[in-house]
C-alpha cells in the first residue's frame, strides 16, 4: 500500500487529494475531495489521465470571429494536439447555439466538439 | 431625468447575478449598464472549462457560464444597455453614461450595485529596464485577442507572473503552436491556483521559475529576448543568476486591481488592502443604497463565489428599495496576524438572518496552522488548516446568533501550532 498525493484539477477549489494505492497499483480509497468529481478524477489520473479540451474555431457572421468550443467529455491527455489539428480547418457560420455539435466523433475518440456558447447572426 | 429603482453598473457575472436576484425579490424597474458590446464580462474571454461546478453542477466554459445568467436576464425581461459606459457617479446616486445610440445621458438611481470588475496591473506598475518594443502584453489582453478576435500575439513567449491568467495563457498558446519558454514568479510560491500549475504548466513541461524576476527585455522594435534572475529575500536580483531566453513576446500576469474610479468619485470609503469599497454584511458601501459585489469589491478566483456575492447584493438592494434594510450597531472585522483582508469590513447583526460569511486571504503560505476567530477578545472558533495560500480565498461561516452577542469586533488570525 502506498499513499499518492495530488491536486484535483476539475474545478478551481483545487482540493488536495490523498489516494491509497495497493501494491497491484489499484486505487483503494480517495480522501480530501469535496465532491464526487474529485474521486473520479483521482482514479482516472492514476490509470488513464484525461483532460477537457477548450479552444476556438473560426466563425463568420457573428459578433466576434471566434466561436469557443469544448470537448463533450474528457479526452486522453496525449490526444490534445491531435484534436487541436482537427479544429484548425473548421469554419462555421452564425447562428450557433450552445451545445451544437461542431465536429462529430473527433479523431475517432467517440466524443464530439461542441459550441460552448451561442452566437447569433449579426449584420 | 429618468429614474430607475436599481441601476447595476457592469454586466459581468456579479452584475447579472445581482440584477436577477433583485428582480426575484420584487424589484422590477432595473437597468444594467455595460460598456462592452455584449453582456458576460471577463467570462467571455475565459474559454477554458471549470466554471460553475458548484452553481450549476456542470463543468462549463466561461462563456457557457455567462450564457446561463444572460438567459435568466432575458427571460425576466430585465433591461440592459450595451456600449453604455458610466463616466460619472455622485453621492446623490446620479449617474452619467455615454453610448453611441443615446449620446450623453444622466439618470437617477434609487439604489446602485457596483459590479465593474477589475483590470490588470500593467507593466508600468513594475518598472522593467529596456526599450519599449512591441510584443509586450498583459496576459488578459492577449487572451481577449486570441479567444475572441483570433490573433496570436507571438510564437516564442515568456510569461512574467504566475497569476491564473498567465498560466491559462501558457497552455492556450502552447496548444495553438507557440513555444512558451517559461514563467517567472518573484514570490517563492505561485499566485495561481494549484490546478492551473498542474494542468497548464506541468502537463506541457513548461518551467516555473519561482523567486525569479525579469531584469531586462531586449529588442528595439520587437522583443528579441528576455533575461531573468533569481531574487534574494528583499526581492533584489542576485548577480550571476541571470538566464536569457530567445523570445518575441512577453506576457505580464502580475495581478488584478478592482476598477474603482467611479466609487472613488462618489467618495465611497475604500479598503486600501482590497482596493475595493468597504462593505457591510449586506454588501452595502459607506454610501447608503450603494452596494458592491464581484471583482470590484475584491479579486475573486471562483466565479461561483462572484455569483453568490452578486446574488446577496441583489437581495440586499431589494431590501433597501423596499425599506427593509436596517441600520444597527456596527461590529468591525479585523484582519490580524497573517490575514491580508476580510470582507465584509463591518457587520450589523440586525440584518443577519442565519449566518454571516467572512471571506479573506492570508498573506503568505502556511502549513498545519490554526485559524483563530475571536469575538471581542474571546476565542469563538478555531479551525485547523493543513494548508493556506494567498492564491486561495478562504471563507468562514459564523452563526448569526454568535455574531449578535459581539460588542465591537470580530478578528481572524493565523496561529502556528507547535508540531
Ligand atoms: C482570466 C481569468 C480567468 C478566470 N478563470 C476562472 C475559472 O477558471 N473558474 C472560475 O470559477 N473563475 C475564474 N475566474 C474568476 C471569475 O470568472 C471572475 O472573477 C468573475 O467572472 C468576475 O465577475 P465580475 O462580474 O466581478 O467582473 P467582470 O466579469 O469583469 O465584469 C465587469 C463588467 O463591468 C463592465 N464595466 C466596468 N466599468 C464599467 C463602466 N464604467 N460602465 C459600464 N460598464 C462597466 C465591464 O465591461 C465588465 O463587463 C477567472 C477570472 C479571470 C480574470
Ligand atoms: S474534489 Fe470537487 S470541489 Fe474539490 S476540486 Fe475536485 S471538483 Fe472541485
Amino acid at each position: 500500500m502506498k499513499k499518492v498525493e495530488m491536486i484535483c484539477i476539475v474545478c478551481p477549489m483545487s482540493c488536495r487529494l490523498v489516494i491509497d494505492v495497493d501494491d497491484a497499483g489499484a486505487v483503494q480509497s480517495v480522501a480530501g475531495n469535496s465532491c464526487n468529481r474529485g474521486d473520479i478524477y483521482a482514479r482516472k489520473e492514476l490509470t488513464n489521465p484525461t483532460r477537457m479540451l477548450t479552444s476556438t474555431v473560426k466563425i463568420s457572421g457573428a459578433i466576434y470571429d471566434r466561436l469557443p468550443v469544448i470537448t463533450s467529455s474528457d479526452i486522453p491527455k496525449g490526444m490534445m494536439f491531435e484534436v487541436m489539428k482537427a479544429l484548425a480547418n473548421i469554419e462555421v457560420v452564425a447562428p450557433v447555439k450552445a451545445n451544437d455539435i461542431i465536429i462529430e466523433n473527433v479523431c475517432n475518440l467517440g466524443i464530439n466538439i461542441i459550441a460552448s456558447r451561442s452566437m447569433e447572426q449579426v449584420h | 431625468m429618468k429614474h430607475f429603482e436599481l441601476v447595476v453598473i457592469g454586466g459581468g457575472s456579479a452584475g447579472l447575478a445581482a440584477a436577477v436576484s433583485a428582480y426575484d425579490n420584487g424589484v422590477s424597474n432595473i437597468l444594467i449598464l455595460e460598456r462592452d458590446k455584449e453582456l458576460g464580462g471577463i467570462l467571455q474571454q475565459c474559454i477554458h472549462n471549470g466554471f460553475g461546478v458548484h452553481t450549476f453542477k456542470e463543468e462549463l466554459s466561461g462563456p457557457g457560464f455567462a450564457e446561463r445568467f444572460i438567459d435568466l436576464v432575458n427571460k425576466k425581461h430585465i433591461s440592459y444597455k450595451l456600449n453604455a459606459m458610466v463616466i460619472h457617479l455622485n453621492d446623490d446616486k446620479i449617474l452619467e453614461y455615454v453610448s453611441p445610440e443615446e449620446g450623453y445621458v444622466v439618470i437617477q438611481a434609487g439604489a446602485i450595485v457596483l459590479a465593474m470588475g477589475c483590470r490588470e496591473r500593467t507593466r508600468g506598475a513594475i518598472a522593467v529596464p529596456g526599450y519599449r518594443p512591441s510584443g509586450v502584453w498583459s496576459a488578459g489582453t492577449a487572451q481577449r485577442y486570441l479567444n475572441m478576435e483570433g490573433f496570436m500575439v507571438g510564437k516564442k513567449i515568456f510569461i512574467l507572473g504566475s497569476g491564473d491568467i498567465g498560466l491559462i495563457m501558457a497552455r492556450r498558446l502552447t496548444l495553438e503552436g507557440a513555444e512558451v519558454k517559461g514563467v517567472a514568479e518573484i514570490m517563492p510560491y505561485s499566485n495561481g491556483l494549484p490546478r492551473n500549475i498542474k494542468q497548464c504548466l506541468e502537463d506541457f513541461d513548461i518551467p516555473l521559475f519561482l523567486s525569479h524576476t525579469i531584469t531586462k527585455i531586449d529588442g528595439l522594435d520587437r522583443v528579441s529576448g528576455v533575461t531573468i534572475a533569481q531574487v534574494d529575500g528583499s526581492m533584489q536580483p542576485i548577480e550571476g543568476t541571470e538566464k536569457t531566453f530567445d523570445v518575441d513576446t512577453v506576457l505580464f500576469s502580475i495581478g488584478l486591481i478592482p476598477e474603482n474610479a467611479l466609487s472613488e468619485e462618489a467618495n465611497i470609503d475604500m479598503d486600501p488592502k482590497t482596493r475595493g469599497p468597504k462593505v457591510d454584511e449586506s454588501y452595502q458601501t459607506s454610501l447608503r443604497g450603494v452596494f458592491a459585489c464581484g471583482n470590484v469589491l475584491h479579486v475573486h478566483d471562483l466565479v461561483d463565489f462572484v455569483a453568490e456575492e452578486g446574488t446577496k447584493a441583489g437581495v440586499a438592494a431589494a431590501k433597501y428599495i423596499n425599506e427593509k434594510l436596517k441600520s444597527g450597531s456596527i461590529i468591525n472585522t479585523i484582519p490580524k496576524e497573517g490575514i491580508g483582508y476580510i470582507v465584509p469590513q463591518r457587520i450589523q447583526a440586525i440584518n443577519c438572518d442565519k449566518t454571516v460569511e467572512l471571506m479573506f486571504r492570508v498573506r503568505k503560505q502556511y502549513k498545519n496552522v490554526e485559524l483563530v476567530i475571536k469575538r471581542d477578545d474571546e476565542v469563538l472558533r478555531v479551525i485547523k488548516k493543513k494548508h493556506l495560500a494567498p492564491a486561495e480565498m478562504e471563507k468562514v461561516i459564523l452563526k448569526a446568533s454568535d455574531v449578535a452577542e459581539c460588542q465591537h469586533s470580530l478578528s481572524i488570525e493565523v496561529v502556528e501550532v507547535a508540531a
